[in-house]
């Protein structure tokens, strides 16, 4: 997983409220086995429209997309990340997100930006023209125009996204809990180990 | 004393393995159901990273997403093949992977197969006060009987894989009491739907949803399973309803329940998990349940609920303007124009199944009002999924099929049908689909399908009439 610091380029101007992963990748697009190539089918429904901001040549390759409240709501499907990483993007700036949807991104080193209303409308009138500047590190979003915007971030999916870090990996260093747990189970509630039917 | 505490804060704190200074928790999972669509590239993961599954015995796969509902073995019994390559690859990856790394597996021509909610449940292996977890938004269902369940991405199916365990945040808890009897032709589908369109699609977001009040004790294990189904539509990361009698007796005897003086351990263990008195919820919303008429979705979010007496809302009537801009545009993709009745919108298909209603009380609702009926002329299709093998072969015993069949419906093989576009069941673009399923989004059951939200008697009504109709003028 490649880490992030700083992202800074054009930004998607996408803003629309409620937008669901069905929205983000259609379900015909989980049909695959494997995580690559999902880029084509994103917001492929949206994109049937020839002045679709993602066809659009002044956004080709743009790292940000800023979006509306609660987006990525709807399916579990980490396939919604997946295919915005596939597109370039490294960051989502919105109001709010699905609880799903944020903690997929994170895990695809997809930084989600939580900012106000009010900041999302002026960046928006930004990245029509201008690009942004992203820093992980500062928690800060800054336009080319003095605007600066702090954001929160949990201090842990900072430090996984900081470093590129591999969740699975940092669960191994609590073996010895989870086997103390396991064991603890075992004996004190022996019927959660699923009968033989 | 220790502070009183609710049914979901007893579950976190059975199974926290640690605690991170920032609050976050290793939360060891108890349960893991795997399906074919988001497990082939966790499995891929941990063979590229010589992983095993640290907890074959907690898991357990079935196909339910993407397999066809029509037959699966030809007159020699011989099995058939997927027509579609990329379904039949999933299905080959599951039935590759599940023994190669040693889980429970129930194939697709099991007569166990079903919906991966519906079996759960179903064979005992979802069991109350547990946490469980699948690649699959509409886990919530399982907390019907008492169980902490919630959706994964694949990252984390991998992850669960390997460590059986997940990193989570404590979720904030909000109580939605629904008190009072419902009326006739109220069913726990107009329940939740009902609650979706008060609390909002984003209404429980970060939070963990308890259904209280005598409304939702007063239904059974089914309709309770169909109640925190949607709790995810609501926002909500997992639904609970505290396990009781009525849970004890479904579960009792299932394949994988405890048996003998483990039972009893677990009866005594499941009954002390109930929200103590003052505990606090951070959130509360009280719902009088006379107030709950059969409910259908007018739009392409399912916080778009009337009911059916009611007609379509015109945009300029939401307070908020980005849902007034919403609205508009569900409408125009609805093609539906505001004032209009809803018992006056047309329905050419009608899907009856999905792990939100397609248990065998559904089925007989369905067939309760379809018995001596037929489904109108203009309904061009209209099938019936049951939810399992197991409650296939139950409303078989039951003569259901043959009402079914009499009344034009078609009676298919258990799976996800036509709740999402990914089988070969889908709902044409421009048309409608008075459906029994939990999401109306925009292409959700094929390109440009137009999605009614309803119960299994609702479904039924429409299919006798060829509208949107409300039940109650069919039963008496
Ligand atoms: S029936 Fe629909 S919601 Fe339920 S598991 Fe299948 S696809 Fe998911």
């Amino acid at each position: 997983m490649a880490p992030i610091e700083k992202v800074e380029g054009r930004a998607i101007p996408f803003g629309l409220k409620n937008v669901d992963t069905d929205v983000i990748i259609p379900a015909k697009w989980l049909k695959t086995i494997s995580r690559e190539g999902l880029g084509r089918g994103a917001f492929e429904t949206l994109r049937a429209d020839p002045d679709n901001l993602f066809d659009n040549p002044e956004f080709a390759g743009a790292p940000i997309l800023i979006a509306g409240d609660n987006f990525g709501c709807g399916s579990s499907r980490e396939h919604a990340a997946w295919a915005l990483g596939d597109l370039g993007i490294r960051v989502v700036i919105a109001p709010s997100y699905s609880d799903i949807f944020s903690g997929n991104a994170v895990k695809n080193g997809i930084l989600p930006v939580v900012l106000p209303q009010t900041a999302i409308d002026r960046l928006m009138e930004v990245a029509a023209t201008d690009p942004i500047h992203v820093d992980l590190d500062t928690q800060t979003v800054t336009t080319p125009f003095q605007d600066r915007f702090r954001f929160d971030i949990d201090p842990f999916r900072k430090m996984c996204l900081l470093n590129g870090l591999d969740e699975i990996s940092l669960t191994e260093k609590s073996e010895t809990a989870i086997a103390a747990h396991e064991k603890k189970m075992a004996t004190d509630q022996p019927w959660l180990i699923p009968a033989t039917p | 004393m220790t502070r009183p505490r609710t049914l979901y804060e007893k579950i976190w704190d059975a199974h926290v393995v640690e605690q991170r200074p920032d609050g976050t928790c290793l939360i060891f999972i108890d349960r893991h159901l795997v399906h074919e669509v988001t497990s082939p590239q966790a499995f891929a993961g941990l063979r590229a990273s010589g992983r095993t599954v640290r907890r074959p015995d907690l898991t357990l796969a079935v196909p339910d997403h993407n397999l066809p509902t029509t037959p699966r073995k030809d007159a020699a019994g011989q099995r058939l093949p997927i027509a579609d390559a990329e379904s039949a690859a999933q299905l080959a990856a599951l039935e590759t992977n599940a023994p190669a790394f040693g889980i429970r597996y129930i194939d697709a021509v099991a007569p166990e197969q079903g919906i991966v909610h519906v079996v759960g449940p179903e064979q005992g292996f979802s069991l109350p006060g547990t946490t469980i977890v699948c690649g699959d938004s509409h886990t919530a269902c399982h907390g019907g009987i008492g169980a902490l369940a919630f959706g994964i991405g694949t990252s984390e199916v991998e992850h669960v894989l390997a460590t059986q365990t997940l990193l989570l945040q404590p979720a904030k808890t909000m109580e939605v009491r629904v008190e009072g009897e419902v009326g006739p032709g109220v069913t726990a589908k107009d329940i939740i739907l009902h609650i979706t369109g008060v609390i909002g699609a984003a209404g429980g977001t970060g939070h963990v949803i308890e259904y209280t009040g005598s409304a939702i004790r007063a239904l059974s294990v089914e309709g309770r399973l169909t109640v925190s189904n949607m709790a995810i539509e609501g926002g909500a990361r997992a639904g609970l309803i505290a396990p009781d009698d009525v849970t004890f007796a479904y579960l009792k005897g299932r394949p994988y329940a405890p048996k003998g003086a483990d039972w009893d351990a677990a009866v005594a263990y499941w009954t002390s998990l109930a929200t103590d008195l003052g505990a606090t919820y951070d959130k509360t919303v009280v719902i009088d349940a006379a107030d709950i008429a059969p409910s259908v979705t007018w739009g392409t979010s399912p916080e778009d609920v009337v009911p059916i007496t009611g007609t379509v809302p015109a945009p300029d009537s939401f307070a908020d303007p980005s849902k007034q801009a919403a609205a508009a545009k569900s409408l125009a993709y609805m093609g539906l124009e505001p004032g209009t009745r809803m018992q006056d919108v047309a329905i050419e298909n009608i899907f009856i199944g999905s792990c939100t209603n397609s248990r065998i009380e559904d089925l007989r609702a369905a067939a309760a009002v379809l018995k001596g009926r037929h489904k109108a002329a203009g309904v061009k299709w209209a099938i019936v999924v049951p939810g399992s093998g197991l409650v296939k072969a139950q409303a078989e015993a039951e003569g259901l099929d043959r009402i079914f069949t009499d009344a034009g419906l078609e009676w298919r093989e258990p799976g996800c049908s036509a709740c999402l576009g990914m089988n070969p069941d889908k709902v044409p673009a421009g048309e409608r689909c008075a459906s029994t399923s939990n999401r109306n989004f925009v292409g959700r059951q094929g390109p440009g399908s137009r999605t009614h939200l309803v119960s299994p008697a609702m479904a039924a009504a429409a299919a006798v009439t060829g509208r949107l109709t409300d039940v109650r003028e069919l039963i008496d």
